[in-house]
């Protein structure tokens, strides 16, 4: 119902939206919760278990009944808390959790089964037999038990994440809050205010106090007005800090369009990571229900929440209402109600003395022991110092006391002190270095108080003259612990996830007596309020049926996000292609012209082959390729291999130490192949580097391992020889690279070269002319043809590509993709990375000869008993004995012995169809394998069905002398 | 004799505009890595002409880059030899430059650094998301130096943020 003349909505601002298909109307400022309460809808939910029904409990993200599904066109959020959505034109929500619908749900008939269905019903019952449990227990529980549904489909939404530095983090825009960050603000801090409700002044929204003899929300305007004029604050609505992280970093996530309508290009949400110098928590309390008979029906709701309804909304959440509490503090919102004319039947207050007088009745000593009415409360009974008493009433306020929202501070793994005076748990100073609790999240309750801390907090924070403090309320709080009235049937401690008293108290029987041990066997606090609501009354609880205190009992461990979080926030940006960089080569849209199909090649993307008209199969354009190499000339951009240049009086030193062979006999001019291991020994990365001068080498690394030899270069020089003079840097993107190979190859360079290539052996470099730009050329070859490498640099690329690519194919040749390079490699049996993958050594590749003359970097490990020798597998050719098509990771064995692990002979690294020898050709690590050439192997690729026998022959297929590739 | 075409790594990418502010990618002609061997720094600030750069720092078309380490960027290096290792990088970064009121706010969804803080004449080697960047603050905005085969990305990724930006000032 709502009331004239109060709230903090626009009355002037209708606002209609719709909930389960029917349409409600409220105003611009309401929540969800407050515009379905206003219209009298009391049932928005269905249990989690039982499927009794729900109505709202309480005003904010702690909200454990009022979760519905927020839907738009092609969305569907689920678990949004009704008494957080923010109302707009149009919103359309659905309940959740029941079948098939609201008022009728089938499933309810799990609450007449709940004597059979406590805590551990499931681990007990559905333990037999064990197959059962993942095929048909598990999801048919899952349908029944549930929250809201994902649409299987990408989430498509626009999310966004973002960092922010601050000297002060405020947590939080009530009192305490507004004060510190008011206090800091002046003195020129770098402030931020973070919270988590769209409107900014915590408690004093919903309490209808004053403040210096006005208004609390006059100050909170004032206060506001003041800090939006400051340039050095940013004030965060719908922000809310879910987790406290090292060196005072903190994580956030910020309703930017989630709340609203989809607009295009709008983020739903940002994920925060904000860098504080300082951080205040000032999240002030939550109140905690009291568990009593059928303490869930909807119309029972906490205290706090009926005050903001009342003040901030304007709403009556019932007609005849009573309060049930153990403090003096919910007393005053039994009185704002009676002002708002509202009826108050009567108040319950379980403590033993009466203290001052109501205009309604009181019952001391009193306390609810059940409950009427199925799908609304109608009515209570009372037991009371003077018997029992039956009352008619629509809205229990219940108040059990307040709890600090301490949370964050807990988030390293700190622990809570239990206060007795104010039956609750508070911060420890020192949980987490860097942040202070004020106010009402470090227990201090008056209005009053904490305006004064949370200007003190700042001011001794950052040394600042004492603040002046606004005057306000300073009443006293006097609560005495009630946690669970006594007495049959079932009293609801865990709203959210369906844990009564009775599961508590049954886990301690079946010895599950650790409050961890309890949370996971009862499920108490695992629900999407993560126990908000429950956590202290459940293990208060605990504590009475095992004898022990509070404070031994102690708290479960609070982790972050505070609230739940989409992981779409969290993700944000990396969606799809967003996930990482891609890397583009500059003959990249040269080849997508030609329909070459692009593959990932790490971050790269890298041309598989060019088709032509006529083929069929990416098989057919290989083999063309292939042949063409072979025959005629090729060109492939190589521009994504890591390229180094090394410059200095001590970087032949420096080479001859990270790399096996010896660089600093290496001519000027020349090019020498180059293997580098790892610290164990292993082979880490090769590649060739050449000589451009005296004291300039350009090393190359493989495209996958070029980040890797990048950061390992560094380490040996800073850890290592921190005294040779020497500088590298990257050049790989500088420099755009294409291989030219094939007998064509010098005839086809030569056409754009300002000079023909004159003598030019194998191994050889050259700082050359092309149309007047300077480049380099190499002569090297990874296909085992005459070949060479031109570079230019890197603005050239595109145009240079084009140029090659077209003068090739008037020379009968064309471009060649990296099925091609592939082939053309197995034949002439070159490794890559399938070969060098970590595990394998320079004695298993074969070049063994190339470690040993002189110290370097891996060298006493690849002398280790165990990494030479014939126990070890070694690099090989395969060629099957039939025309059968084999595949990589496939393993060998002796013909004869039976296929198991235990008689491996080793494994398939890299195969392809070689359109040179006509026929398929595989590299290979086969046990002792240099000494079998010429046997024959067996080959099994469970995988792909295959089973052929092989021959055993020297890796090299192509051209063994190499006569091609010096010709 | 004919020539080859030179290329930008967003060769006709025209700027984008975004709530007043600017992303364009920008051609800086030259760039030169100048790494000073030990004990050369003031030998090298003399052939320069200008002082090396201290760390976080640019002035005058000279950015730190690294220790010992800068980028010589719009115009020629001088003869190094001996002094400093210096190697051409003229093609191998993608220049662009972000201008206007949300350049800061911008950069903040993917750098990690006090950017509101930094200040003409100040730089710093960052991560822009997951790429590679020389980050220089400028009067007014920022110039970025990111990989020239990721600039496609880092294009998509900050006219993207702009456009959510600009989205977000709408409300």
């Amino acid at each position: 119902m709502r009331l004239p003349d109060k709230g903090l909505i626009d009355r002037s601002k209708p606002v209609t939206f719709t909930f389960d298909g029917q349409q409600y109307s409220g105003f611009d400022g309401d929540s969800l919760a407050s515009a379905l309460l206003a219209n009298g809808v009391r049932v928005v939910g269905r249990s989690f278990k039982y499927h009794r029904p729900r109505g709202v409990l309480t005003a904010g993200s702690e909200e454990p009944n009022a979760m519905v599904e927020v839907l738009d066109a092609t969305r569907q959020t689920p678990n949004t808390r009704a008494t957080v959505q923010e109302i707009h034109q149009g919103l359309a929500a659905r309940s959740q959790n029941r079948w098939p619908s609201l008022r009728w749900d089938l499933l309810s008939v799990n609450d007449l089964a709940a004597p059979f269905l406590g805590a551990g019903f499931y681990y007990k019952t559905f333990m037999w037999p064990r197959a059962f449990w993942e095929k048909l227990y598990e999801p048919a529980i899952r349908r029944a038990a549930g929250l809201g549904k994902l649409l299987p489909k990408h989430d498509d939404a626009e999310y966004e994440k973002a960092f922010a530095f601050c000297d002060l983090l405020v947590i939080g825009s009530g009192p305490s809050g507004l004060m510190a960050a008011l206090t800091a603000a002046r003195a020129g801090k770098r402030v931020i205010l973070a919270e988590e409700d769209h409107l900014m002044g915590g408690r004093l929204l919903s309490d209808d106090a004053q403040i210096d003899n006005a208004p609390a929300t006059d100050w909170v305007n004032a206060t506001l007005s003041e800090l939006k004029s400051l340039p050095n604050v940013r004030l965060m609505p719908r922000t809310t800090v879910i987790g406290a992280y090292d060196h005072g970093t903190y994580a956030a996530v910020e309703r930017v369009g989630l709340h609203l309508a989809h607009k295009p290009n709008l983020p739903r949400e940002c994920f925060w990571r904000i860098v504080a110098g300082q951080a205040i928590l000032a999240t002030g309390a939550l109140e905690r229900p009291i568990a009593f008979r059928n303490n869930d029906r909807p119309g029972i709701m906490l205290a706090g929440a009926v005050q903001t309804y009342l003040n901030r909304y304007g709403v009556a959440p019932g007609t005849r209402v009573t309060l049930f509490a153990n403090n003096d503090n919910a007393r005053i919102v039994a009185r704002q109600l009676m002002a708002a004319g509202v009826k108050v039947v009567a108040i319950i207050d379980s403590r033993p003395t009466p203290l001052v007088v109501e205009e309604c009745p009181v019952y001391i000593s009193g306390s609810v022991i059940d409950t009427k009415g199925r799908r609304a409360l109608t009515g209570i009974t009372v037991s009371h110092a003077a018997g029992t008493t039956e009352l008619e009433t629509d809205l229990l306020m219940m108040s059990g006391g307040w709890n600090p929202l301490l949370h964050l501070t807990c988030h390293q793994n700190g622990r809570p002190q239990w206060r007795d005076d104010i039956a609750a748990f508070v911060p420890v100073p020192g949980m987490i270095p860097g942040l202070t609790a004020a106010g009402s999240a470090n227990g201090t309750f008056s209005t009053a108080a904490c305006l004064a801390e949370g200007a003190s907090v700042a001011t001794a924070l950052f040394n600042l003259p004492p603040a002046a403090i606004p005057l306000a309320e300073d009443a006293a709080y006097a609560i005495q612990p009630l946690w669970a009235v006594p007495g049959d049937g079932r009293a609801w401690l865990d709203f959210a996830n369906d844990v009564t008293v009775k599961d508590v108290q049954q886990s301690a029987q079946e010895g599950f007596i650790s409050v961890e041990h309890m949370k996971r066997y009862t499920t108490q606090g695992m629900a999407p309020d993560q126990g908000k609501n429950s956590n202290v009354g459940a293990l208060a609880v605990l504590a009475d049926v095992t004898g022990r205190g509070i404070p031994e009992t102690g708290t479960t461990t609070f982790r972050p996000p505070y609230v739940p979080l989409s992981i779409g926030a969290v993700g944000a940006g990396a969606q799809g292609k967003g996930f990482a960089p891609q890397r583009f080569m500059t003959s990249d849209q040269a080849s997508r012209d030609r329909g070459a199909p692009m593959i990932e090649a790490g971050l790269w993307y890298r041309p598989s082959y060019f088709p032509r008209r006529g083929e069929a199969t990416w098989r057919e354009a290989c083999d063309r390729e292939v042949i063409m190499v072979r025959t005629k000339v090729g060109v492939a951009d190589v521009s994504t291999l890591g390229k180094i240049d090394i410059q200095g009086r001590d970087a032949a030193r420096f080479l001859d130490l990270v790399y096996t062979g010896t660089f600093s006999t290496l001519p000027v001019g020349r090019v020498r192949y180059g293997l580098m291991l790892r610290e164990d020994g292993h082979v880490m990365d090769d590649g060739t580097t050449a000589r451009l001068g005296e004291n300039h080498y350009l090393m190359t690394t493989t495209t996958a391992a070029a980040g890797q030899v990048m950061r390992h270069l560094d380490f040996v020089h800073q850890a290592y020889c921190a005294d040779y003079d020497l500088r590298f840097i990257s050049v790989t993107e500088a420099w755009a690279q294409f291989a030219v190979a094939g007998p064509k190859a010098r005839q086809l360079l030569n056409s754009l070269l300002d000079q023909p290539i004159g003598d030019f052996p194998f191994m050889s470099c050259a700082h050359v002319t092309l149309q007047g730009i300077n480049a380099r050329l190499y002569r090297i070859s990874f296909s085992g043809e005459e070949g060479y490498e031109i570079a230019v640099p890197t603005a050239y690329g595109e145009s240079l590509f084009r140029d090659l690519v077209a003068r090739a194919e008037t020379l009968g040749g064309g471009p060649y993709g990296m099925e091609a390079l592939n082939v053309l490699r197995i034949e002439k049996g070159l490794i890559t990375h399938a070969e060098i993958h970590g595990r394998t050594t320079a004695f298993d590749i074969g070049a063994q000869k190339m470690v040993g003359r002189k110290d370097c970097i891996g060298k006493a490990s690849s002398q280790r008993p165990g990494l030479t020798g014939p126990e070890r597998e070694q690099l090989v050719g395969l060629r099957p004995i039939t025309d059968a098509a084999i595949g990589a990771g496939a393993h060998l064995f002796n013909p004869g012995d039976k296929v198991h692990r235990s008689t491996d002979q080793g494994y398939v690294t890299s195969v392809c169809y070689s359109p040179t020898m006509e026929g398929w050709l595989g590299l290979a690590f086969l046990r002792d394998g240099r000494a079998r050439h010429g046997q024959t192997v067996r080959l099994v690729d469970h995988m792909r069905g295959t089973d052929v026998l092989c021959t055993v022959t020297d890796p090299v297929f192509h051209d063994p002398e190499g006569a091609k590739l010096r010709a | 004799m004919p020539e080859l075409i030179a290329k930008t790594a967003l060769s006709g990418q025209g700027s984008a505009v975004h709530a007043g502010t600017t992303l364009a990618e920008v051609a800086l002609g030259a760039i030169t890595s100048i790494a000073c061997f030990a004990g050369h720094q003031h030998a090298v600030a003399t052939a320069l002409g200008q002082a090396f750069p201290a760390p976080n720092s640019h002035a005058n078309g000279l950015c730190w880059t690294g220790p010992d380490q800068a980028f010589l960027i719009g115009r020629v290096a001088p003869d190094l030899t001996g002094l400093a290792a210096t190697t051409d990088q003229s093609g191998g970064w993608a220049a662009l430059r972000l201008t206007g009121p949300m350049a800061a706010d911008a950069l903040l969804r993917h750098v990690p650094l006090d950017l509101h803080a930094m200040r003409a004449g100040q730089a710093a080697r960052a991560p822009l998301g997951h790429m590679q960047m020389i980050l220089m603050a400028e009067e007014g905005g920022f110039l970025l130096l990111v990989f020239r085969s990721m600039a496609r990305t880092a294009w998509h990724e900050l006219d993207t943020t702009l456009k959510h930006l600009a989205a977000r000032k709408a409300l």
